[in-house]
């Protein structure tokens, strides 16, 4: 059963879903954003005591105008940390998720000790252009996204079927798709790469690193080039998985991240 | 009233299959449908036909900016605006304009500008456009969800370079300058007028009416399908209990003139149709970067229906019924201009009249036709207005001249 409650940082207000028994772990959601009922929330929860603060901008979470770059969210996400009273809990970050865990074991190396990290953002590879998210149609994210983008789009399709003609729809539509999308740009946009390949061998943190094996967003090279960055670091790929390996492989998720414990 | 004959400056050479070829005219056009000896000609015709334009009497001569633009050459208007400084004499060089969130730092825009209006001897309207998703975050890589805020900032530090007259420190979160103090700096007073490009964004309405900008609606799809976003401007500018001057509104329309509606269709609709339906090809994805849009005016949902207009195929029927271009003889062209100038209520308008693929000989012909028989009956339409001079320039009443070529040698040092 995930609840959630209201907590205000400096820079804004962030509704945190919670639930489960077990270890606390503290898991930053990806650019698509976390609902409580998000299969693999649920799927933590039944061995974490698992905290998801929505990044401002998304879900039930406020606006912020106070966040303009990754050291801002940075340091906002370690105050969301605080408020919660949590104590070297397991941290999980998904893509910019991933990304924001990783500058957060890198700026503060001695407080954060075991991280998941899921097909992080936040590296560049000149022979491996990621895709430019910002220019996808929505009928296009499935084939980006996932291992199975037939079973994808009827995952996606669930979520935000409508009328992209019908205003009752479509405005709404592009109100979430601007407040998500416009708060994760300021970290991925237009190359989702914020420095820290200068700052990553400061990471101390026991890190597993997930990778879907069929990854399009960031392929193979980019599992391989976290794992030679970060000192104390294994890599766990899993096959017949995409982008959302979370999702589309759940169990395997949840076992890799249990290697930490 | 104030005519600026406008050119976009469009790649005449698209091929006939662009569309089904091709993702975009803008951000990622293919470099092998360029060429850079026939885009020497093409410059030298734009600019020949801006001469001409001024040597009609249009009231000014309008350029842009664009970036990695099929239907726009013009990544740096100023550059085009300093070569009309010197061959151009009467009409107003409007500049609509410098993307300032671009400029790093933006006070590049202050400087060019003050260039300018001293160039032009206080012939100069400026414009500072938020500029398209397109030019302003895929081709320049501004964060959308930023851009505002790095325009709001660009703009305070531009004008206060113009106004204060004294060096300053600027203390920006985008912009960091201990000795703010430009030089040259402007000629007009406090500084140029400034017209505000804009396509709905609601914040953009009061920002004109906070500073006494004019507010352009630079749409290609015409006055008829204007009115809707035309008309929430007026009712801004009503709320806000200031004036309504025609002249706080711009308007761009296409525009054809021949001798009559039917010398018009044969002469310019293959030029209607290249830029119609080859020029505006855009790729959705381009088209509106997640964030550049403020939740505010997503939510009047008045936007919607201007995001993603389609121009596909459209007939010659099609886009003179549904107002997209004004086209015909001097008569009917006189006509759907009254209609424009009284429905919209604006004073300011821009005459696209270098469209598409358009050869010179025919767009001169259209202009001549424009300045000779049909803009003598619309200059007069605000008499009540005529002395509203906040939008427009005020040259200076004595301005140099480029001297004759070849006289240099003759001059003699007076003794």
């Amino acid at each position: 059963m995930i609840t959630s409650r209201k907590i205000e940082t400096r820079a804004a207000t962030v509704n945190v879903l919670e639930g489960g028994e077990g270890p606390d772990l503290l898991f930053l959601h990806s650019a698509g954003g976390i609902t409580a009922e998000n299969p693999f929330l649920n799927a933590l929860a039944k061995s974490y005591h698992v905290y998801a603060p929505q990044l401002p901008g998304y879900g039930d979470s406020g606006d912020s105008d106070n966040i303009h770059d990754m050291l801002e969210v940075t340091l906002h996400t370690f105050d969301v940390l605080e408020l919660l009273g949590l104590n070297k809990p397991l941290l999980v970050g998904h893509s910019l998720g991933g990304m924001i865990a990783a500058e957060m074991a890198a700026i503060a190396p001695n407080d954060i000790d075991r991280m998941a990290l899921i097909c992080p953002a936040g590296i560049w590879l000149d022979a491996h252009p990621v895709p430019d998210i910002f220019t996808l149609l929505p009928r296009q994210f499935p084939e980006y996204m996932f291992h199975d983008a037939e079973a994808g789009r009827a995952m996606m399709a669930a979520g935000q079927g409508g009328n992209m003609n019908d205003p009752a729809f479509l405005i709404p539509f592009l109100v979430t798709n601007a407040r998500q999308l416009g708060m994760a740009g300021k970290f991925l946009f237009p190359i989702p790469e914020r420095g820290l390949k200068d700052r990553i061998h400061r990471i101390k943190a026991r890190t597993v690193l997930v990778w879907g094996a069929s990854d399009k967003l960031f392929p193979a090279p980019y599992a391989h080039a976290w794992k030679d960055s970060i000192a104390k670091s294994e890599l766990v790929i899993i096959p017949e998985a995409g982008h959302m390996v979370p999702v589309e492989k759940t169990d395997a998720t949840l076992a890799a991240i249990a290697r930490l414990r | 009233m104030k005519f600026t004959w406008f050119n976009l400056m469009p790649w005449p050479d698209l091929p006939d299959d662009f569309r089904e070829t091709n993702r975009s005219v803008w951000v990622d056009i293919d470099q092998a449908l360029f060429d850079p000896a026939r885009c020497h000609e093409v410059y030298a015709d734009y600019l020949d036909l801006l001469e001409y334009a001024d040597q009609l009497g249009y009231d000014g001569v309008g350029i842009n900016e664009h970036h990695q633009n099929g239907y726009g050459l013009m990544p740096s208007p100023n550059i085009m605006a300093a070569t009309l400084a010197r061959r151009t004499s009467k009409a107003a060089v409007v500049v609509l304009g410098n993307s300032i969130a671009l400029y790093n730092p933006p006070l590049r825009v202050a400087e060019e500008f003050a260039m300018l209006d001293i160039l032009t001897g206080g012939r100069f309207v400026g414009g500072f456009p938020v500029g398209t998703s397109m030019d302003t975050n895929f081709c320049y890589g501004t964060i959308p969800g930023l851009t505002r805020e790095k325009y709001a900032e660009a703009h305070e530090l531009i004008i206060r370079a113009w106004t204060e007259k004294k060096p300053f420190a600027f203390n920006g979160r985008y912009t960091k300058l201990r000795h703010v103090n430009i030089w040259p700096n402007v000629l007009q007073t406090p500084h140029p007028p400034i017209h505000i490009p804009g396509g709905g964004s609601v914040e953009t309405y009061d920002f004109c009416v906070d500073n006494t900008y004019s507010y352009s609606y630079l749409s290609f799809s015409g006055y008829l399908r204007a009115k809707a976003l035309m008309d929430g401007y007026w009712k801004r500018v009503a709320e806000r209990g200031v004036d309504n001057s025609p002249y706080r509104a711009g308007f761009a329309q296409t525009v054809f003139v021949a001798e009559t509606d039917e010398e018009a269709e044969r002469l310019y609709s293959e030029h209607a149709f290249y830029f119609y339906n080859r020029c505006l090809h855009v790729y959705p994805g381009f088209a509106d970067a997640p964030g550049y849009r403020t939740i505010k005016t997503i939510q009047t949902g008045a936007l919607n229906q201007y995001m993603r207009p389609t121009y596909t195929n459209l007939t010659w029927k099609d886009l003179v019924d549904g107002g997209y271009i004004i086209a015909g003889s001097p008569e009917t062209v006189r006509q759907r201009f009254e209609e424009l100038i009284k429905g919209l209520h604006v004073g300011n308008i821009f005459l696209l009249m270098h469209v598409g693929n358009m050869p010179k000989d025919k767009c001169a012909y259209s202009t001549r036709l424009f300045a000779e028989k049909v803009m003598p009956h619309l200059q007069n339409m605000w008499p009540e207005y005529a002395d509203d001079g906040r939008f427009w320039c005020k040259p200076l009443a004595h301005r140099a001249t480029p001297a004759p070529l070849g006289a240099a040698p003759q001059m003699v040092p007076a003794k």
